[in-house]
C-alpha cells in the first residue's frame, strides 16, 4: 500500500482566505471568553484587522497564476482582483456595521431566532451589544473569497454554503423591526437552501456527464464525449439557477425586495454589493473556464434572462413607494447589466464585468450607509414621502445621496456611466447589440425612481414628520466618504482600474 | 502643453471651479457668492474668446488630403484607455462663434443674478447651475469625440431641470418632468447613435471620423438616422418640439436665455459637426425629410405665434419657426446653407436672448405675460418699449440686423440645391420668413402701441442700469453682426468648405 499522497498547497496563495477564517474562529473565541463589555472593540478591531491583513496578502498574489489544493482552487487575475474588491467593498460594509453611533448598542441583537415580540426578544431588543454579528460577517467573507476562487464544482458549493449561511442569519439581527427581519431571513433562508439544491443537482448531473467536477475537466469533456448532452445543458442549467439567484437576476430575484428591506441596512448594503461581486465572480468563472466550448448554446437563453432583469428590475423599480426596495430592484437591473457584460464572452467583457462590479458596490454601500442615517422615533424613516424636503434641512447629505442616486441613473462624469458604457462597449464588440439596446432603454427607464427621490428631496415642502438626519459616527462618515468619492474618481479617471481589471483578465484552466 | 491648449482646458475648468466654488460658500454670503459666480463667467468669456486663431489650420492644409476639421487649438489626451476614451478639445471657425456666444450670454445671465434673483429666492445656487449649465454646452461645442460629445450633452441636462423646476412660473414641475423626459429619450437615441458609430468605426474621434468616413452606407444610414432623432428633440425639429414652449415659458428668465440662447444650439451644432461630419452618406439620404420638416416646423412655428396670447410662449413659439430655418440650411449640405445655419445661430442665440431678457422685464413689470392685458407699453416705458421693437424687428429678419443672414440664406441655399422638392421648400420657407414678421408686428401691435392698459399704466417706468447692462450688448451684438456678417462667416468659411467637400465625396 503506497503512502497516501498529501496534494500540494500554495499556502501564500491561500492566506487571504486562512485569515479570514483564523479571524473568525478567534472572534467565536472571544465571544466565548472576553467579559461583554469590552467584546465590542475586541471584535471590531479583529475584523478590521483581519480584512486588512487578508488585503494585504491579496496583494503580495497580485502576480500569481496558479492552481493549488488538489487543484480545488485557482488563484488567478481575476480571483485575485476580486477578491481584493470583495476585500475592500468588506471593508467599507464593516465600517456601517460597526457603527454606534445612531442607535444605542448598534443596529444588530443577540440572537436571531426568539419568537418576535416575546418577552425575551423585547428584552434583547434593549440590551445594547451584540457582537455576533463580526464573526458573521468575517466568515461570509471568507466564503466569497473562496467562491470566487473555487476550481471545481464542490469546492463551489461549499463555499457557497459558508458564505450564504452567516448571511440568512444576519438577516435575522436587525434590531428594530424584528418580525420583518425575521421574515426575511426565513424567505431567504429557504429561497436560497432551494436554489443551493438546484445547485447541487446541477453537479450531479455534470458529473455524470464528464464523471468529473474540476473546470478543466468540464471543459475538455465539453469537446468530445460519447454521454448525453442533455446531461450538460440540464446540468448547465441548474448550476446557472443557483448562481441567478445569488446574483438576483430575474426569474429568480423575487427575495431581493423583501429581504433587502427586512435586513439591517448595513447587511443590506453588505450583501448588494459583496454577494453581487462573488455571485458574479463564480459565474464567471463557471461560463469562461469550464463552459466556454457551449457559449453558443447558452447564449441566448441568459441573453433572454439579462433582458428581463433589467426590464423587471427597472419596470418595478418605478413603482416602489420605499427606499430599499427601491435600491432592490435597482440592484436586480444591475445585476441584469452585469450579465450583459458576462455575455460578451470576451476578455473585455470579462475585464468590463469586473470593473463594474466594484465600481456598482461601492455606490451601493455608500446609497444604503445614507439609508442608515435618515431616523424617526421608530428607527430609519425608508419611506419615500418622508424624504420630502430633505435637501432643505440637510443640504450636504442631499447633494452627497443625489450624487449617488445619478450615478445609478447612468449620469457622466460617475462612475455609473463609465461601468456602463464599459461593459455595453465590450457586449457591442462581440455583437450582442440586441442586449445593449435593452440595456439604454431601461437604464432610462430606471433613471426616472431615481431622479423622482431627487425631486422629492430638493423639491417637495419639508412635512411636519421629515425625519432627522443623524450626525454620523466616525466608522459611518468615513465608508461614506469613501463611497462617495470611488464613485467620483472611477466617474473622472477610470483609467487606473480599468488597466488594473484588464491586466487581471485571464483565468487560469 | 501650448497656451491655446491651457485656454482650451481653462474655458472649461474656470466655471466649473466656479460652480463648486459658489455652490460651497454659505447662504449668508449668498450676495457675494453670486459676485464670485459673475467674475468666474466674466473670466471665462475673456478666456473663451482668447482661443481665437483663424488662419491657415498649420501645415496640415498644405498636405495632399486636408483633413476636413483643422481645429485652431487641439488637446488630445487619452481618459481612459481601456474603453478607448479620449479627452479630445478643440476648437475651430464652427463653434468659435458659439463657445463666445455662450460664455456671454452666461456672464449676462449671472450678472442678472447679481442685481434679480427669481422666487424662491437662493440666488447662488441659481449661479452655480448657470456655471454648471455653461461647462456642459461649452464642452458639447469643444468637444472632437463622439462620447466626450455625449458626455457634456448630457451634463447640461439636470442642472437645466433644476433650473426649471426651482425657479421656474406657477407649472415649473410640470414642464420640467416634460422637458427631462425629452431630452433623456434624446439622449438615449444619441448614446445608441454613439455607440454604433463607435462600435463600427472602432474610434469615436470626430476629427478622424470626418476624414477617413470608415462607415458601410447601411452603419451610416442607421447612424445619422439615430444621431439626428436624439439631436433633433434638442434642437428641436418639428414635430420633436413640444417640451420647448412648456420649458420656456416656465423658466425664469435667465433660464429662459440660456434654453433658448445656446442650449437649442447643442442640436443643430451637434448635428453639422456630429451627424453630417461623421455620417455624410445618412446625411445625403436623409436630406429631403430634414428638409421638408424643417420647413414644416417654419410654418407651424409661425401659425401658432400668430394665434399665441401670451408673450414667453409666443417667442418659445417663434424659437420653432427660427430653428426650422437652421434646420433647412444645414439639410441643403451646401456651403450656402451651412453658412446660413451657423449664422442663424448665432443670431437666434443674440435675439431671442435678448427678447427673453425683455419678457422677463415686462413680465416683472406687469405681473402678465397676456398679450390681452398688455398694451400702451410705448406710453409708460419707452425704453422698453423701444428696445422691445429693436428686438422684434431683428427677429423678424429686416435686412441690416442679425437675423436677415440667417433666413435669407437658408433659403437661397434650399433654391441654389435646385429640383422640385428644394424649389418648393424654399419657396413656403420664404413665406413662412413672411409669416414671421406677420406675428411680430401683432406683437409689437399688441404689447407696444395703443393706450395703456391698467396693468401697464401701474408698472414702473424706467429702467434699471444691471438691466440696461445685460441688454446692451446683445443689442450691439445683433446690429454688429447684422452689419458686419463676416464676423461669423469669414472664420466658418474655411471649415464649411472643407465640411461640403466631404459631404458630397
Amino acid at each position: 500500500m503506497s503512502d497516501l499522497q498529501l496534494p500540494h498547497i500554495n499556502y501564500a496563495a491561500l492566506a487571504p482566505m486562512l485569515i479570514l477564517f483564523g479571524a473568525a474562529c478567534a472572534g467565536i473565541l472571544i465571544e466565548a471568553f472576553v467579559p461583554r463589555e469590552r467584546r465590542y472593540p475586541v471584535q471590531l478591531g479583529l475584523s478590521l484587522a483581519g480584512v486588512v491583513a487578508a488585503g494585504v496578502a491579496v496583494i503580495t498574489q497580485a502576480g500569481t497564476r496558479t492552481i493549488t489544493a488538489g487543484g480545488a482552487i485557482a488563484v488567478d487575475g481575476p480571483t485575485v482582483f476580486l477578491q481584493g474588491a470583495i476585500l475592500a467593498l468588506g471593508l467599507v460594509a464593516l465600517l456601517f456595521v460597526g457603527e454606534r453611533s445612531l442607535e444605542a448598542g448598534g443596529p444588530f441583537v443577540a440572537q436571531a431566532a426568539l419568537i418576535a415580540g416575546s418577552e425575551p426578544d423585547r428584552r434583547q431588543v434593549v440590551r445594547p451589544g451584540a457582537t455576533e454579528v463580526y464573526p458573521l460577517m468575517l466568515f461570509a467573507i471568507g466564503g466569497m473569497e473562496l467562491f470566487v476562487a473555487a476550481n471545481d464544482l464542490l469546492t463551489m458549493f461549499v463555499a457557497l454554503e459558508v458564505f450564504s449561511l452567516p448571511l440568512y442569519l444576519m438577516c435575522a439581527l436587525a434590531r428594530r423591526r424584528r418580525l420583518l427581519s425575521q421574515e426575511a431571513a426565513l424567505k431567504y433562508f429557504l429561497l436560497g437552501s432551494y436554489s443551493s439544491g438546484f445547485f447541487l443537482f446541477g453537479i450531479a448531473l455534470i458529473y455524470g456527464f464528464a464523471g468529473r467536477v474540476d473546470f478543466a475537466g468540464i471543459h475538455a469533456a465539453a469537446l468530445g464525449s460519447d454521454r448525453s448532452n442533455a446531461l450538460l445543458y440540464g446540468g448547465l442549467a441548474l448550476l446557472s439557477i443557483g448562481l441567478l439567484f445569488k446574483a438576483a437576476a430575474a426569474p429568480f430575484h423575487v427575495w431581493t425586495p423583501d429581504v433587502y428591506q427586512g435586513a439591517p441596512t448595513p447587511v443590506t448594503g453588505f450583501m448588494a454589493a459583496c454577494t453581487k461581486v462573488a455571485a458574479f465572480g463564480a459565474l464567471l468563472r463557471v461560463l469562461y473556464v469550464a463552459f466556454d466550448r457551449v457559449s453558443w448554446d447558452y447564449r441566448p437563453v441568459l441573453g433572454v434572462v439579462a433582458i428581463l432583469t433589467m426590464l423587471v428590475g427597472a419596470v418595478f423599480a418605478v413603482t416602489q413607494t420605499d427606499l430599499k426596495r427601491l435600491l432592490a430592484y435597482s440592484s436586480i437591473a444591475n445585476a441584469g447589466y452585469l450579465l450583459v457584460g458576462v455575455l460578451a464572452m470576451s476578455k473585455d467583457g470579462l475585464s468590463s464585468s469586473m470593473f463594474y462590479l466594484v465600481a456598482y458596490g461601492f455606490t451601493v454601500l455608500a446609497a444604503f450607509g445614507t439609508l442608515t442615517l435618515v431616523r424617526d422615533a421608530d428607527g430609519e424613516a425608508n419611506h419615500l414621502s418622508r424624504w420630502a424636503g430633505l435637501g432643505r434641512r440637510s443640504p450636504v447629505f442631499a447633494a452627497a445621496f443625489t450624487f449617488l442616486l445619478l450615478a445609478f441613473a447612468g449620469i457622466p462624469l460617475t462612475s455609473g456611466f463609465t461601468s456602463k458604457f464599459a461593459v455595453f462597449a465590450a457586449a457591442l464588440d462581440d455583437g450582442q447589440t440586441w442586449l445593449v439596446v435593452a440595456g439604454v432603454i431601461t437604464s432610462m427607464v430606471l433613471a426616472f425612481p431615481y431622479l423622482r427621490v431627487v425631486v422629492m428631496m430638493w423639491l417637495s415642502e419639508p412635512a411636519e414628520s421629515t425625519p432627522t438626519v443623524s450626525i454620523p459616527g466616525v466608522l459611518t462618515s468615513t465608508g461614506l466618504a469613501i463611497g462617495v468619492a470611488a464613485t467620483l474618481v472611477l466617474g473622472l479617471v477610470p483609467a487606473p482600474l480599468l488597466d488594473l481589471s484588464t491586466k487581471a483578465a485571464e483565468f487560469v484552466r | 502643453m501650448s497656451a491655446g491648449q491651457v485656454a482650451l482646458v481653462a474655458t472649461l475648468a474656470v466655471p466649473a471651479v466656479g460652480a463648486s466654488v459658489v455652490a460651497a460658500l454659505p447662504s449668508r454670503a449668498d450676495r457675494a457668492a453670486r459676485l464670485v459666480g459673475t467674475v468666474a463667467a466674466a473670466v471665462t468669456l475673456v478666456v473663451s474668446a482668447a482661443l481665437y486663431r483663424p488662419g491657415d489650420g498649420g501645415w496640415f492644409s498644405f498636405g495632399p488630403n486636408p483633413p476636413a476639421i483643422r481645429p485652431w487649438h487641439d488637446l488630445d489626451v487619452s481618459w481612459a484607455s481601456g474603453l478607448d476614451l479620449r479627452f479630445h478639445l478643440g476648437v475651430d471657425g464652427i463653434s468659435y462663434p458659439l463657445v463666445v456666444l455662450t460664455a456671454l450670454l452666461t456672464l449676462l445671465c449671472c450678472g442678472y443674478t447679481l442685481w434679480h434673483v427669481p422666487d424662491p429666492g437662493r440666488g447662488r445656487l441659481l449661479t452655480a447651475l448657470l456655471l454648471a449649465i455653461e461647462v456642459g454646452i461649452l464642452g458639447t461645442f469643444l468637444a472632437l469625440d463622439l462620447v466626450l460629445f455625449f458626455v457634456f450633452f448630457e451634463v447640461v441636462l439636470l442642472p437645466m431641470y433644476a433650473v426649471i423646476a426651482v425657479w421656474g412660473g406657477p407649472d415649473r414641475r410640470h414642464a420640467a418632468r416634460k422637458f427631462v423626459l425629452y431630452t433623456l429619450l434624446g439622449s438615449v437615441l444619441l448614446l445608441v447613435g454613439v455607440f454604433t458609430v463607435v462600435s463600427a468605426a472602432g474610434t469615436g474621434d470626430i476629427v478622424a471620423l470626418t476624414a477617413a468616413n470608415p462607415l458601410s452606407r447601411g452603419t451610416q444610414l442607421a447612424a445619422f438616422t439615430l444621431l439626428a432623432l436624439g439631436l433633433a428633440v434638442k434642437a428641436p425639429l418639428w414635430p420633436l418640439h413640444t417640451w420647448l414652449p412648456d420649458a420656456h415659458t416656465e423658466a425664469p428668465t435667465v433660464g429662459s436665455v440660456i434654453l433658448a440662447g445656446v442650449l437649442l444650439k447643442m442640436g443643430t451644432y451637434g448635428l453639422i459637426r456630429v451627424a453630417v461630419g461623421v455620417a455624410p452618406e445618412g446625411a445625403r439620404w436623409a436630406a429631403p425629410v430634414v428638409g421638408s420638416l424643417a420647413v414644416a416646423a417654419i410654418i407651424v412655428g409661425s401659425l401658432v405665434c400668430l394665434a399665441q396670447r401670451e408673450l414667453k410662449r409666443l417667442i418659445a413659439y417663434s424659437s420653432v419657426g427660427h430653428m426650422g430655418f437652421v434646420m433647412l440650411g444645414i439639410a441643403t449640405l451646401t456651403a450656402t446653407g451651412l453658412q446660413a445655419a451657423l449664422i442663424g445661430n448665432v443670431a437666434h442665440g443674440i435675439i431671442t436672448g435678448l427678447l427673453f431678457f425683455l419678457a422677463g422685464a415686462v413680465k416683472d413689470r406687469a405681473h402678465t405675460g397676456l398679450l390681452d392685458d398688455l398694451g400702451g407699453l410705448r406710453e409708460r416705458a419707452p425704453g422698453l418699449a423701444g428696445v422691445l421693437g429693436f428686438a422684434a424687428i431683428a427677429s423678424l429678419g429686416l435686412p441690416g440686423l442679425a437675423g436677415f443672414w440667417g433666413e435669407a440664406f437658408a433659403v437661397v441655399g434650399s433654391l441654389r440645391r435646385g429640383g422640385p422638392l428644394w424649389s418648393t421648400l424654399a419657396a413656403i420657407a420664404a413665406l413662412g420668413g413672411a409669416l414671421t414678421a406677420a406675428y411680430f408686428l401683432r406683437l409689437l401691435r399688441r404689447v407696444s402701441h395703443g393706450p395703456a392698459s391698467p396693468v401697464v399704466a401701474a408698472m414702473p417706468a424706467g429702467l434699471a442700469r444691471p438691466e440696461l447692462a445685460s441688454w446692451g450688448p446683445l443689442v450691439l451684438l445683433a446690429l454688429a453682426v447684422g452689419l458686419v456678417p463676416a464676423l461669423v462667416l469669414g472664420m466658418a468659411h474655411d471649415p464649411v468648405q472643407a465640411l461640403t467637400e466631404v459631404v458630397n465625396r
